[in-house]
């Protein structure tokens, strides 16, 4: 791939990394959203869906990479990608907080424009109790909410500058966590869904095979190392 | 199966309708009337393979048991369904139950009975005037909509079968056929569906038996032909498409407190105090088509409003662990 192409391509990734996005602003303008017939279920089973396709899809770019040495600009892609789903994950959470827990999004408005800008805070005190039993009783919300806890941790070490400040060694250990909260998530799911119901098992299964094409290339490549050292030392 | 035919019984003895007010209380022409208007059904079914998804007006009466509050679209109420044996997502039922046929359709009632008896749906639904019942219908899962159904009280048909006075509860079962339900194994419920109420529960004038909603006969994705509607509990409650209507003297097992008995007891009761462990049951979201976007969050009420109707059937006993 020539250096050339890659930002192209990652215009190219934007654009189909924000088509979820657009395909709401795009329900929500024509009307389609809110001709759901629950239009919160609706939006927090999509974002959630997308957080975690995305997820998957990032944790896809590595063992598809290592498959060919053609393949290695794919790396290039894995950060933006990364942050993606951390923003589809922060979509998902909003839409719990501001829609799904009650909140009078309505009224908060409705206070701000006739001056009252305290009012948004007012509201959320409403609905904090709602919130703050789920977080201490759901085990659901609680593996959802750590695993979006641990996507914002590394978007917030994203950029090119932390990583030099944190080190390659730390930063890399900071960011082998999206293993956990792509577990994580994949919990969150089975969890939410009623006993019975199966319908995680795709991104799940999904999941198992990207970590078990990282478990078979570490025990290829810790094969092949000794076999090289002996060559070497000869 | 026990159908009881009776073919010497010309077609022209069926009761219209109109006269069937006025006889109701005569068991034994009820009982011929059944007996033909089976066969008459059976018959008639051959030639209506096609139109079985298909809902058909009803004709209906008043009824004090009526809620005024702004009811869900229909077209909303039909295709956001709990119907697992059709798809476990709320848009699955409506996409998958064409291939539920509900005629011929016939219902067993047994157990604890005088004497086990079969009865065509078309018999069952004429034995009373139906009703236009507009009730709060309330989900487990923290939603709700107000649906206009039709029906009449179970517990005339209940009187009907003659349960003995050894009979505690009754159980009702769901259709379970793999033929018609190609999803059924990918439900997570363990067919057939059983679900069961205690017998004062069902003698309350509140349990619906339901052959309609919006004036018309339910459309398969709802229940069809025949389900339970019980208001003050939650959704799963009401058994669809009851094939079977048993009277035990023992708690029946029912599906959902088989699949997790510490989510969902036998009364479920609608209770704002007692979580489910995944939604709290405090607020509801109203699904009546009127919220745009931004839900309307209501409080939910015990028993789902109707603790007037219902709450002395269950003074003193702890709702909290009979949940």
């Amino acid at each position: 791939m020539p250096a050339r192409a890659i930002p192209y391509l990652k215009i190219v990734a934007h654009v189909l990394c924000l088509l979820p996005f657009l395909w709401l602003v795009h329900m929500y303008r024509n009307g389609a959203l809110a001709n759901e017939t629950d239009p919160v279920n609706f939006l927090t089973h999509f974002t959630g869906n997308w957080a975690l396709w995305i997820l998957l899809t990032d944790l896809a770019i590595t063992p598809v990479r290592r498959l060919s040495p053609s393949l290695s600009w794919l790396v290039r892609f894995r950060r933006m990608v990364g942050l993606y789903a951390f923003f589809y994950a922060t979509l998902h959470l909003m839409i719990y907080v501001f829609l799904f827990s009650g909140y009078n999004v309505p009224a908060a408005f409705a206070g701000v424009r006739a001056g009252h800008l305290a009012e948004p805070f007012r509201q959320f005190k409403l609905i904090w109790p709602t919130i703050y039993s789920d977080i201490t009783k759901r085990r659901f919300i609680q593996v959802g909410f750590l695993a979006w806890l641990i996507l914002l941790s590394l978007a917030v070490t994203s950029p090119l500058r932390v990583l030099r400040a944190m080190g390659g060694k730390n930063w890399q250990r900071l960011h082998r966590l999206i293993y956990v909260a792509a577990a994580l998530a994949c919990i969150h799911f089975w969890w939410l869904v009623k006993t019975g119901v199966k319908t995680p098992w795709k991104d799940t299964a999904v999941l198992v095979v990207l970590l078990l094409a990282r478990v078979v290339y570490a025990v290829w490549k810790r094969r092949r190392t000794p076999a090289r050292a002996t060559v070497r030392t000869a | 199966m026990l159908i009881r035919k009776s073919p010497e019984i010309p077609s022209s003895e069926i009761t219209p309708r109109s006269t069937f007010e006025a006889f109701h209380s005569n068991r034994r022409r009820f009982l011929a009337g059944m007996g033909s208007v089976g066969a008459a059904a059976v018959a008639s079914s051959i030639f209506s393979r096609d139109a079985f998804a298909a809902t058909t007006k009803l004709t209906t009466v008043p009824s004090k048991y009526t809620v005024n509050e702004t009811v869900t679209p229909e077209a909303k109420a039909q295709s956001y369904n709990n119907f697992y044996e059709f798809g476990t997502d709320k848009g699955d039922p409506a996409k998958n139950a064409h291939t539920l046929r509900t005629r011929p359709w016939t219902v067993k009632f047994e157990g604890l009975v005088a004497k086990p008896q079969t009865a065509d749906i078309d018999s069952i639904m004429k034995y009373r005037p139906i009703e236009d019942r507009t009730y709060r219908f309330r989900c487990v899962e923290a939603w709700s909509m107000v649906i206009p159904w039709n029906g009449y009280s179970l517990a005339e048909i209940i009187k009907w079968a003659q349960p003995l006075s050894s009979a505690k509860f009754v159980q009702f079962t769901s259709l379970a056929d793999y033929g018609q339900m190609p999803q059924l194994g990918w439900s997570g419920i363990n067919p057939p569906y059983v679900e069961g109420l205690r017998m004062d529960e069902a003698m309350n004038p509140l349990a619906l038996l339901t052959f309609g909603s919006y004036g018309e006969t339910l459309a398969n994705q709802q229940g069809a032909p025949i389900r339970m509607v019980v208001p003050w509990k939650y959704g799963f409650k009401g058994a669809k498409s009851i094939v079977n209507i048993k009277f035990v003297d023992k708690m029946p097992h029912t599906t959902w407190n088989n699949l997790s008995s510490t989510e969902y007891g036998f009364y479920s009761n609608v209770n704002p105090s007692v979580d489910h462990p995944r939604w709290s049951q405090a607020h509801e979201r109203r699904l009546d088509g009127t919220g745009g976007i931004f839900p309307k969050t209501i409080p939910t009420l015990p028993f789902n409003g109707y603790a007037n109707e219902v709450a002395g059937m269950y003074a003193g006993m702890d709702l909290r662990k009979n949940f």
